[in-house]
């Protein structure tokens, strides 16, 4: 297949009319001894069926959470996807429109982000939030090199009980920019050691960098941490589950500075772990140093209602190298699906999806535990997602639980030696307790 | 005229304002488990703030969105010249095979084993990238070109530091975007700006006079950014690699190379894709995007990870590299992006990409060779798959200006190419067709700017109000600072 509707004949004539007689003298200005003289080798030119046949076999090959019942969490969930996320993100007026630059005939996209930002505000509790980053491990590095330009100081505090992932890439992001990280271990509760947070804080400390509920799903005392992080001059950058926003305060009532998040859960499919989105919110004093676009209302020339991007000179097409970050894309088709979820559920909607998670992973967690083959590791208080010890192997476990249609959980000795015989579980709305039932007593039966 | 004051705009009234319901629209299903104590089991922080969500029924959500929609001008509504942003048509079947659930309903978590079929698309897609960039290593991982040079420029840190080699500055030209500083600002590098020569491309001699041992790299956008191949390349990448510099190619401009010249034998360490402009996947209104860098032998081990490696018994697995600087983001990339270009990919072939470029090419030496004589062309040479005019003419004889000019053009349903850019060209209008718009679409865009010429100098009001038609006309972006408003207020 070729995309190309230029016929033999027109491009004869556009070959005349630029007064040449082969396309390849347009390429005479690369170097004879560098230029590429075969043919590319890419398999393909199949016809649409072909292409159609070879896609539907690679995707066949992969098991999937439409057929296998998932406890996978750490980041990326398996939520409900109302049908009319999809409906509205697959109109051809959204999804091949470029970035909004050009107002005039770009109201759809922009009222559609500012709606996206004040939908995150009302999660969040924060003033102002912007049109998206990459994912919530960015979202955090941007809110932690915010803190960073705010505070004019270098050290990052980083609390262990953050995903491995986002702790790994803001460690890359300041290796390379030059800032210091301190990492504060976890407690006994699976959340940050706040004994250990008290002496890590510095009159260099920028930000402290938590997450609640954290990677093990302990809910962190937040409140306390806010106002360390206050009393040492830094910021808190508070990474937060945006449906559990439904039943947990806004962070911002907390007094966080910074909120940052994973928007996946909001309307967009798991996909192998990408595209979701980044979301980052904060208080208005600070926008001049935020990160990213961010689309404001205002007025046209005949007094009409009507959106814009706004606050331009942050960013690097106007500032360069005295960006606050060098972001361009962002996610700007998964923020528009969080806004058309967010209006789908509705306030009523989040906080019952939200109490449904909650409910049932407490269910899951009880009923592991009387199987007698699980045990508490961490007591924090936990919302939708909870790590268990395994009296087995855990890997051998989880090939049992495969075959029998069961993705059973995250084995975090995976992922780390220290955490060998721990599963960490997530459980969503989706999940019936007849699956809930049927895990408990498959996996008490090994 | 019918009375149309009870009509609804098709903007501007939010979805907060929108309908009266306490319902959302789709329900939770009823609870089948045993309720559990909020205000216990999370720990006393149960929320107390009100969420003011909007109340609206699916219906309404349906013809909010399109009547936003129809406020929009997307690559369907019609011909989108954006100069360096590649606006190719989104082939319908990519939107399909990213949709099934064997790539969109996948954890990142699972098993290898279970999801052999994206780790093969991933290997695949690896592989044609690094066939195209002459590159021999590529890391999917990163979100975006942005998120692509950055990540690359930590691979050359990493490298220059592996090596004992503390250096503290990257070479810019002054064509060249405005992502290309800023990355190197969030690399810890100093940004050293070197000027154009009189042809548009590196001027060669302050290149030598800014390179020394404390250069990390340049970074050159090639095609650079007026559309022009530079003629000495050659020389600008032996010249950086004398210095022990590393050469960075922005990937932005790949849809006029494809198969015509790969940009590791031209010298380049690394570079970074946009496979929203090169390869096909839509933009987004702003994105996804995805960008992927393929870097040369001596980079391959400070690859951002995981990347997709072959196994001896055939599987694919995820693998970090050696000295991998990290992870530039959670999981392996916008993946959902990637099956889309995969698509692509497999849908042309090799012969079919260079096919690609060649059109691309011819196309927009088409509409400059129709357009030289009517608008300023200010490097008037072959160029690649795009050009830059100047509106320099029409403001110095007629007062307008070339804000005026691109607006007039929605007036005719046609997008505005890029302006103001390059910022070395006065009053820039920077074209790019791409090769999949006909030739009667080229000949009615060459139509719509000879009668624009015309009217800039017979009726230069008409220009100044430009545009006429559209949803809202031009905006108060001053306002917009001046009083902010960046979310809705809910009435409590």
């Amino acid at each position: 297949m070729r995309f190309v509707p230029v016929s033999g004949l027109d491009r004869e004539q556009m070959l005349a009319t630029i007064g040449i007689k082969d396309v390849d003298e347009l390429f005479s200005v690369v170097p004879q001894a560098v230029r590429y003289q075969d043919t590319l080798d890419i398999p393909g030119d199949l016809s649409e069926i072909e292409l159609s046949a070879h896609l539907e076999d690679l995707a066949g090959r992969d098991a999937h959470c439409g057929s296998l019942v998932s406890f996978l969490g750490a980041g990326c969930y398996d939520h409900y996807i109302p049908a009319v996320v999809d409906a509205m993100i697959s109109k051809p007026a959204f999804f091949t429109a470029y970035t909004p630059y050009q107002p005039e005939v770009s109201q759809g996209t922009l009222q559609a982000i500012y709606e996206f930002q004040s939908m995150m505000c009302e999660l969040t509790g924060a003033d102002v939030a912007n049109a998206s980053m990459y994912d919530g491990a960015t979202a955090m590095v941007e809110g932690a090199l915010m803190a960073s330009r705010v505070t004019r100081r270098g050290t990052f505090v980083i609390s262990a009980a953050v995903h491995p992932e986002w702790r790994a890439t803001l460690q890359t992001y300041a290796d390379a920019g030059g800032h210091d990280i301190v990492e504060v271990p976890c407690s006994s509760a699976g959340t940050t050691d706040l004994v250990a947070l008290a002496e890590a804080l510095g009159s260099d400390t920028a930000a402290v960098v938590m997450a609640s509920p954290g990677f093990y799903g302990g809910i962190e005392d937040v409140s306390e941490v806010v106002r360390m992080s206050h009393d040492a001059g830094a910021l808190l950058v508070l990474g937060v589950n945006p449906i559990l926003l439904g039943v947990l305060e806004a962070p911002a009532l907390l007094g966080v500075d910074i909120i940052v998040g994973e928007g996946q859960p909001l309307g967009s499919p798991m996909s192998f772990g990408g595209p979701g989105f980044g979301f980052f919110g904060c208080d208005k004093r600070f926008v001049r140093s935020m990160p990213g676009r961010i689309v404001g209302r205002t007025i046209d020339v005949d007094g009409k209602t009507g959106f814009v991007l706004t606050m331009a000179t942050r960013e690097q097409h106007i500032r360069r190298e005295k960006a606050t970050s060098n972001i361009c894309s962002n996610q700007g088709l998964n923020a528009l699906a969080a806004g058309v979820y967010l209006t789908a559920v509705g306030a009523r909607g989040l906080s019952g999806i939200a109490e449904a998670c909650v409910a049932k992973a407490h269910y899951l967690h009880d009923g592991l535990l009387a199987t007698g083959r699980f045990s508490v590791v961490f007591d924090a208080p936990f919302a939708h997602e909870f790590t268990l010890r395994y009296d087995g192997d855990v890997p051998a476990m989880q090939r049992s639980m495969l075959d029998a249609g069961f993705l059973a959980g995250l084995d975090l000795g995976s992922l780390d030696a220290a955490n060998v015989g721990l599963v960490l579980f997530a459980v969503t709305e989706k999940r019936t307790r007849a699956q809930l039932d049927r895990f408990i007593e498959e996996v008490s039966s090994l | 005229m019918s009375d149309t004051s009870l009509r609804e705009p098709l903007t501007g009234t939010t979805i907060f304002e929108l309908g009266s319901s306490d319902l959302g629209c789709v329900e939770a299903p009823a609870p089948d488990v045993p309720e559990v104590d909020l205000d216990v089991v999370l720990g006393g922080q149960r929320r107390t703030r009100t969420l003011g969500l909007p109340h609206v029924s699916e219906v309404d959500i349906a013809r909010h969105y399109e009547r936003l929609g129809s406020a929009n001008f997307g690559l369907d509504t019609g011909f989108y010249p954006l100069g360096s942003c590649t606006m190719k048509y989104n082939p319908r079947i990519d939107e399909r095979t990213c949709r099934l659930p064997g790539f969109a309903q996948t954890h990142p978590y699972q098993p290898e084993s279970t999801v052999q079929g994206v780790l093969e698309l991933m290997i695949g897609l690896q592989d044609a990238l690094a066939e195209i960039a002459g590159l021999p290593a590529v890391s999917l991982q990163p979100a975006a070109g942005a998120h692509g040079e950055l990540s690359s420029l930590m691979c050359i840190r990493a490298y220059h530091t592996a090596h004992g080699d503390a250096r503290t500055r990257v070479i810019i030209p002054d064509s060249a975007h405005g992502t290309n500083p800023a990355s190197v600002a969030m690399c810890g590098y100093k940004v050293t700006t070197i000027p154009s020569d009189a042809n548009g491309g590196v001027d060669v001699d302050a290149l030598r006079a800014a390179l020394d041992t404390d250069v990390a790299a340049l970074m050159l956008t090639n095609p650079n950014t007026l559309g022009l191949f530079d003629p000495n390349i050659l020389a600008i990448t032996q010249a950086v690699h004398e210095v022990g510099a590393l050469a960075y190619c922005d990937g932005a401009n790949m849809n006029a190379i494809m198969g015509k010249v790969r940009p590791g034998d031209l010298g380049f360490d690394a570079m970074h894709f946009n496979l929203h402009k090169t390869f096909s996947t839509p933009h987004g209104g702003g994105g996804p995007g995805s960008g992927p860098i393929a870097v040369s032998d001596a980079l391959a081990a400070f690859l951002p990870g995981p990347v997709a490696v072959r196994t001896k018994d055939g599987a694919v697995t995820l693998h970090k590299p050696e000295h991998s600087i990290g992870r530039v983001r959670s999981f392996y990339g916008n993946v959902g992006v990637m099956v889309r270009a995969y698509t692509y990919v497999r849908a042309l072939g090799g012969a079919g990409l260079q096919d690609a470029s060649e059109q691309a090419v011819l196309s927009a030496n088409y509409l400059k060779e129709r357009l030289k004589d009517v608008y300023d062309l200010p490097f008037d040479q072959t160029c690649m798959h795009e050009f830059v005019l100047s509106g320099h003419r029409q403001r110095k004889e007629y007062g307008v200006h070339t804000l005026d000019i691109v607006k007039r053009l929605l007036d005719f349903g046609i997008h505005p190419p890029t302006i103001y850019f390059p910022l070395i060209v006065d009053e820039a209008i920077m074209i790019e067709p791409t090769e999949t718009e006909s030739k009667a679409t080229l000949d009615r865009f060459v139509d719509v700017m000879v009668r624009i010429a015309d009217e800039a100098r017979t009726q230069p009001e008409l220009l100044h109000d430009a545009p006429h038609d559209t949803p809202v006309r031009r905006l108060d972006e001053a306002k917009a600072v001046r009083e902010p408003d960046f979310a809705y207020k809910p009435q409590a």
